[in-house]
């Protein structure tokens, strides 16, 4: 049932592992850029709340299909962008980061504020008595607190993160899902136990995230 | 409790694997047969972004080489032009609309090959094509396979076309894939790629569309043969048999030289004759 995989023919843990590198590569890049945003977005100066408040509803808000390819077809093949890389292959990859960090930044941005609410007031207000400035008050006060809260929500993220990787397929970046259509276009009699390995494999990819970061969120979760 | 989880994930693993195939075989609909209330209708599967083969226009129009050969033999086998309902077949599609009954016969730039013929019969072939190159009209350093190795390429994700590039043509090249090949003008008109592959027979439709007339032309390169035929249910002997019929009598009667003509024609595109009927009696 499953002889397709015997050929040889595919390089199935391969493609996986391009899509673990696009997790990992975009996951760091959204957690830093989503939290300059959530720090923008809770700044005092309203201009930059302003445009954080933008940024983040219209990137979120637009298909990832899209920005992936307008990265693609705008940026690289239009303007000629490429982010240093010399093939398809390394400017695709580039690419995919990049639109996938911007997107998902937007989602870590607004979890990292509903954690920044469950806050107390006092805490921050305190801080700022003692005569620390604003910078301080957010990176030494409110936002480890933050953290701790939002693991679990980060936790969604992050797996929705993995399965929005094979929209760069999109654009070409041989992961999984570009892989799964190459089997498919071959290997049409088996439409489906194609489709069951590439589910399994997310899945495989995706449940222990769950677990993991489900347990880390209750051991770290501050109790008030 | 550990035991609990890993059987929830197997579970829901399993879960998740029969609702996929679930999608695929509960669609059982009446399309296809003859039995629709109120008049005969025939359901053809064709392709719907492809000019020049398949294509249905912004005003629900069709046309397209495949779409002139589905007619005709529509016609053959009785039934007129207004009887005939169009459906899109994807390409990943067409053994399982073919096998479901939603669709008589598919004609969709569909190559006859071993794999496919594991699901279904093919009449035909209809159309001999060859993959090919689309160049910008002034590229002259592309003469034959190796020279693109030093190229960018484009052609559509996981397609026949981009894995034979890959695996056989020209392994070096710097190949990007989309999914589907009007993103390849885009980079192809802004000098980002060097050339676009796949069918001939696809390529000439792109380049005769008005909208791309004298920007590009076909390289000419001959690297793979493209049997196209239709596609119809396995076993089913007699449909086969008056499709075959009705393919010749189409290519004896100039009805084939017309069509071809007219759908790649203002590409310069030198055409193949009609292939030897292969399949089936």
């Amino acid at each position: 049932m499953f002889d397709f995989l015997d050929s040889g023919q595919y390089d199935l843990l391969g493609a996986f592992w391009v899509t673990v590198q696009l997790t990992l590569y975009s996951a760091a890049g959204s957690l830093i850029w989503g939290t300059v945003l959530a720090g923008i977005r809770v700044s005092p100066v309203p201009l930059m709340r302003g445009f954080a408040a933008v940024y983040v509803n219209v990137v979120r808000n637009t298909p990832l299909t899209a920005l992936i390819l307008g990265c693609s077809l705008g940026l690289s093949q239009t303007l000629g962008i490429t982010l240093g890389g010399d093939t398809f292959k390394e400017t695709g990859f580039r690419l995919a980061v990049l639109g996938l960090t911007a997107y998902t930044g937007t989602f870590v941005c607004e979890a990292l504020r509903s954690g920044i609410n469950t806050v107390p007031v006092g805490q921050a207000e305190a801080a700022r008595a003692l005569g620390l400035s604003f910078f301080q008050v957010l990176t030494l006060i409110v936002l480890p607190q933050a953290f701790r809260a939002v693991i679990a929500p980060l936790a969604n993220v992050l797996i929705a993160l993995t399965k929005n990787t094979t929209v760069a397929a999109a654009i070409g970046v041989a992961e999984a899902a570009l892989l799964m259509k190459e089997m498919i276009e071959n290997e049409a009699q088996a439409l489906f136990e194609v489709f069951a390995v590439f589910a399994f494999g997310f899945v495989v990819l995706t449940l222990p995230t769950g677990l993991l970061l489900g347990w880390a969120a209750k051991r770290m979760a501050v109790k008030r | 409790m550990k035991l609990y989880k890993a059987g929830a994930a197997v579970a829901a693993a399993v879960a998740l694997a029969l609702t996929a195939t679930a999608c695929g075989g509960g669609s059982k609909s009446s399309g296809g047969g003859d039995s629709a209330a109120g008049g005969k209708k025939i359901v053809i599967g064709i392709k719907f972004d492809q000019p020049g083969v398949g294509l249905k226009t912004p005003d629900g129009k069709f046309t397209g080489f495949d779409v002139d050969v589905a007619t005709y033999v529509a016609k053959e086998l009785g039934y007129e032009a207004s009887q005939i309902e169009f459906k899109q077949a994807v390409s990943s599609e067409r053994e399982n609309l073919i096998s479901n009954g939603d669709v008589k016969l598919v004609v969709a730039s569909y190559s006859i090959n071993d794999k496919r013929k594991e699901k279904v019969d093919f009449a035909g072939p209809y159309f001999l094509a060859h993959q090919d190159l689309l160049v910008r009209a002034d590229e002259t350093s592309i003469t034959k396979a190796e020279d693109l190795n030093k190229k960018k390429l484009c052609s559509v994700t996981g397609s026949t076309s981009a894995q034979n590039v890959k695996t056989k043509l020209a392994p070096e090249a710097d190949l990007q894939e989309f999914p589907g090949y009007s993103e390849c003008l885009t980079g192809l008109e802004n000098k980002a790629v060097d050339a676009l592959t796949t069918d001939n027979s696809i390529l000439a439709g792109y380049a005769a569309q008005e909208k791309n007339k004298g920007k590009f032309k076909l390289a000419g390169l001959s690297l793979s043969n493209e049997n196209y035929g239709i596609g119809l249910k396995k076993g089913d002997k007699d449909l086969q048999t008056k499709v075959n019929a009705a393919l010749k009598k189409m290519v004896a009667d100039g009805a084939w030289d017309a069509a071809v003509k007219k759908n790649f024609g203002p590409a310069n595109y030198k055409n193949e004759p009609a292939p030897q009927i292969t399949e089936g009696s």
